[in-house]
């Protein structure tokens, strides 16, 4: 009896029955909810693949029949989006480059330099990021309509030049990650302070670049609230902006054409997405955690 | 010694140099413009004709004749009650379970991040898509799954704010990360101990992880609330040509805001509405930090 016991191996009562087991129901679950995440994506692009008739047909169809490759030429065509995609890389480009210059800067100031008031600069660089942006969207308004920018770029992009709290924050954290010997190192070597930040921190905090650099990509690629209140005419639109037109273009949407040309626009942050998901995670991570 | 202090002399003036461009901005687009957002406040201004002195008028309209205004913060808080919490349980839910070492976890973060990639304008429409009353799919697949015949969603007032949050939630991929990070970092020993002493993974959980990783659950509800109080994109996408219907149900605050901006040029009462909102912010932040000091745990040494 006794000994029969002891062979007869129950899961629910060893612990390692018990972790076997979690760890099974854990992953059926972590799979379900994953499926339940993806449907919508592949909805959309099997919308994006379907004739007007077979999108509003019930019950729908996962699978087109048939395949409409066309969609996308002609979701692409009708309004002219190359030109929105070309304003969208062109805005997302020069905030990128004024993000990546000032902001690492700033914050290799505030991680390595000793400076009076230094600390309560960087409070008050926080604390910036609790105002919220309708705040500053009528004054800032008012401001570049004065300055005659109303309908230029100039809204959209000046403002990168003068920092984001948020990453100076981020690089910050990074930098302070990196061991000060190396500057030491550095100085006694004769570097300036210029030199420490190029030579030293620049090439050991690509990883933060590239974390600083995807999150204001994907940030200025998506905005939608900006472009709309400063740019009006049709030619200067951005992806965004005319996505949300596009929906209303004609009576009812056109929603294969939408969801197609919706693909197209999202595709670069999607394909950064993959390429880069280590430095997307360690940003998250690090703005997130130590934060 | 002489040679000391010019040396930190230098180092400070090096930091100011290079802090500049943000002491700018910071005046030039952030302190600036709020004050000036301030003094707009009490004023009828409509860009062209120069601001005329109202003094609190337009808080006075705001509280007791907008009804909208009431309306829109009506939405927004049912808003932010309802998708900043069941975020959070729903990201720290999937967060523990991706970290009973289930194999494949890159692969599921992966697909659990993509919908914030995918953020905005896009991800707006891609849900008036999903919840079309007719051929949506949710409501396909409520009906195929569970035979429930589903909701109008956006085109039925009390569906409407739902709709928003069950949007929210495919969301939750960034704090899901955040979680998972924080979850790894707990230390094993700690599990270890408790499960010697019999601790059952239930009580585990809520005497040794929750406490662990509050700081990290604070930050995600402080980020996610003020998120949530200023949604804006989402609302003017999803309710027709940004209009905030059916009946007012999407009006949330940030929508009623921008169109008293930007579609009847009043730029004062705008001003009025931020400046609220600001001080509602700041003061449920506050009370966040009250109300949470006793209850999350620091570890020493921080």
């Amino acid at each position: 009896m006794e000994a029969s016991k002891q062979t007869r191996w129950n899961p629910f009562r060893s612990k390692r029955g018990q972790e076997m087991i979690g760890r099974v129901a854990a992953t059926t679950i972590v799979t379900l909810c994953s499926v339940v995440v993806l449907l919508p994506v592949v909805w959309m692009i099997s919308t994006s693949l379907k004739t007007p008739k077979e999108v509003m047909q019930f019950p729908p169809t996962w699978i087109p029949k048939p395949i409409m490759w066309g969609n996308y030429p002609e979701a692409l065509t009708f309004l002219p989006f190359h030109l929105f995609f070309r304003n969208t890389a062109f805005i997302t480009a020069m905030v990128l480059v004024g993000d990546l210059l000032v902001n690492s800067l700033v914050a290799y100031a505030f991680a390595r330099l000793r400076a009076p008031g230094r600390e309560a600069l960087f409070i008050l660089i926080l604390s910036t990021m609790m105002v919220p942006s309708q705040v500053l969207m009528v004054p800032q308004y008012v401001l570049f309509h004065r300055l005659g920018w109303i309908d230029t770029y100039k809204p959209l992009i000046v403002p990168a030049y003068f920092g984001s709290a948020f990453l100076i924050f981020l690089l910050r954290q990074f930098y302070r990650s990196i061991p000060i010997e190396m500057d030491d190192a550095a100085r006694i070597d004769g570097c300036g302070f210029l030199g420490v930040w190029w030579r030293i921190l620049m090439p050991l905090s690509l990883p933060a670049l590239a974390s600083a650099a995807i999150f204001s990509f994907t940030y200025n690629w998506n905005d939608f609230m900006a472009p709309l209140v400063y740019l009006n005419a049709p030619e200067k639109m951005t992806l965004a902006v005319s996505l949300a037109y596009f929906r209303h273009r004609y009576g009812a949407t056109p929603w294969h054409l939408l969801m197609a040309a919706t693909l197209v626009a999202v595709l670069p942050c999607v394909v950064l997405f993959f390429f880069a998901q280590r430095y997307f995670i360690q940003g998250i991570v690090v703005s997130g955690v130590k934060g | 010694m002489k040679i000391r202090l010019r040396m930190s002399q230098k180092e400070a003036i090096t930091f100011y140099l290079l802090i500049l461009p943000w002491i700018i901005g910071f005046f030039g687009f952030q302190l600036g413009p709020m004050l000036a957002s301030l003094g707009f406040s009490f004023t009828n201004y409509d860009v062209i004709r120069p601001p005329e002195w109202v003094a609190l008028g337009n808080y006075k309209t705001m509280f007791f004749e907008d009804e909208l205004f009431w309306q829109a913060l009506k939405v927004t808080f049912t808003y932010t009650v309802l998708a900043v919490p069941s975020g959070i349980v729903v990201a720290l839910f999937l967060a523990v379970m991706l970290n009973q070492r289930v194999p494949g976890l890159a692969v599921f973060r992966t697909i659990f991040y993509l919908p914030s990639v995918i953020s905005g304008v896009a991800v707006s429409l891609l849900w008036l898509w999903l919840l079309n009353p007719t051929v949506g799919l949710i409501n396909f697949l409520l009906w195929t799954v569970f035979h429930i015949k589903g909701p109008m969603w956006l085109l039925s007032g009390p569906w409407v704010i739902p709709s928003f949050v069950l949007m929210s939630l495919w969301g939750v991929g960034g704090s899901l990360i955040i979680y998972l990070a924080a979850l790894q970092s707990v230390p094993t020993e700690l599990y270890e101990a408790a499960s010697m002493d019999g601790a059952t993974a239930w009580r585990r959980f809520w005497s040794i992880t929750l406490p662990m990783i509050s700081p990290v659950i604070l930050f995600t509800f402080i980020t996610g609330m003020i998120g949530a109080l200023q949604v804006f994109t989402q609302a003017y996408v999803m309710s027709d040509r940004g209009r905030g219907g059916p009946h007012y149900a999407s009006l949330f605050y940030g929508l009623y805001l921008f169109q008293n901006a930007f579609r009847y040029f009043k730029m004062g009462y705008a001003s009025a509405m931020a400046w609220v909102l600001f001080i509602i912010i700041l003061l449920l932040t506050l009370l966040t930090f009250r109300v949470s000091s006793e209850r999350v745990f620091y570890q020493a040494g921080r």
